[in-house]
């Protein structure tokens, strides 16, 4: 082993780049716990239970879509009886999630799911000009 | 299965009123929207812009800066230009002003050539647009023997100096033109157009109801509509 020096020295660089990607996860912050959405604090229950909207938001907003542009309905009832009326930057952004960038980017963003919804409907904090 | 004369005949006449029961029903709780615009009542005030303005700022239409990307749901132009068949240059309607919006028709050629039903016609009258479907392929704009459709050139946000944030705004690519007000007639408010009219020279109102004011204006007075010899069914009426 007359190279002892030159061999472990490529085998610890070799180490390095093997588990660059965990470095760079580690110092850009990205944990396992997940994104993290800041839920609202006035409001304790959505339109429907938690793991629907978890599993199914974008369902529910695409029929709350077809019922108001296509069929004029406006109303939503939910399975507990409640009324809400069905407008995504009114009753979902305005009433509870009223910081867009701490809810629905969060989760988003960690995905890398990227929507078209904010080219057209406004975020009521940041009025204009706000992008995904 | 054998069925006799008599519950044949019960059955026949049970379904028979059930159709005349449903028809009856459309025919009084059924809507037609229309709008007639008092001309002589809009030419009092002739720099009035007040409709337009309520309009565009409630919608967010982008004040384009070029003639050539102009958006526009509703607008005011001379006779002359909006009732371009009137060819009697001595007329007296030439003086009148005339605003032009789209014309919710009977028979709308828009709808017809959508390829992806983003326009649609709704049972109430309204000639309806829904933003998320179309592609803007303009077939609209071709077909629509009125202009009363604009298209986004350009993202149009940065041309929305005061945002009404209840209201999406629409992106480059997209058609667009006047709702009828569909988001505010659901909660039971008039046209924004109507409702800023200092002269009221705007009356909205449901066709289908004999005794709205809409109906007696027009029982009472003269009024043409924009090229109807086109068989579109223009559901704007300009009282003379």
């Amino acid at each position: 082993m007359r190279n002892r020096g030159l061999i472990w020295s490529g085998l610890a660089l070799f180490l390095i780049f093997l588990t660059l990607p965990v470095w760079h996860n580690l110092s850009a912050g990205v944990t396992a716990k997940g994104p993290q959405p800041v839920l609202p604090k006035t409001e304790k229950q959505c339109v429907a239970p938690l793991d629907f909207m978890k599993t199914s938001h974008m369902t529910l907003l695409m029929n709350w879509r077809e019922s108001v542009v296509r069929e004029g309905g406006r109303e939503y009832t939910s399975a507990d009886g409640r009324h809400y009326t069905m407008d995504l930057t009114v009753t979902c952004l305005r009433e509870c999630h009223t910081a867009k960038a701490d809810f629905c980017d969060r989760c988003h963003n960690y995905a890398a799911v990227s929507l078209p919804c904010w080219d057209c409907h406004l975020d009521s904090k940041n009025v204009l000009g706000s992008k995904p | 299965m054998k069925i006799s004369r008599h519950s044949f005949l019960r059955i026949s006449g049970i379904t028979l009123a059930a159709g005349a029961a449903r028809r009856l029903a459309a025919a009084i709780g059924g809507k037609k929207w229309a709008m007639a615009v008092d001309t002589a009542k809009c030419a009092r005030q002739p720099n009035c812009t007040k409709c337009i303005d309520a309009c565009h700022q409630v919608h967010n239409v982008p004040a384009m800066p070029d003639r050539r990307h102009e958006v526009r749901w509703i607008a005011k132009e001379p006779f002359d230009r909006a009732f371009r068949e009137e060819e009697d240059q001595y007329s007296p309607l030439r003086a009148l002003p005339a605003m032009v919006l789209c014309n919710h028709c009977d028979n709308p050629p828009c709808v017809r050539v959508c390829p992806t039903q983003a326009t649609f016609k709704r049972e109430d009258g309204i000639v309806a647009m829904d933003w998320h479907r179309c592609i803007g392929c303009r077939y609209c704009m071709a077909a629509c023997p009125y202009g009363s459709r604009s298209f986004n050139w350009l993202d149009p946000r940065p041309y929305i100096h005061n945002p009404n944030p209840d209201f999406p705004t629409r992106t480059k690519g997209v058609v667009e033109k006047c709702t009828f007000c569909s988001e505010r007639l659901g909660t039971g408010r008039p046209p924004a157009c109507v409702e800023a009219c200092p002269e009221k020279a705007l009356v909205f109102g449901n066709l289908a109801e004999p005794d709205s004011p809409i109906r007696k204006l027009l029982a009472s007075r003269t009024h043409i509509r924009r090229r109807p010899e086109l068989g579109t069914g223009p559901e704007i009426y300009y009282v003379i």
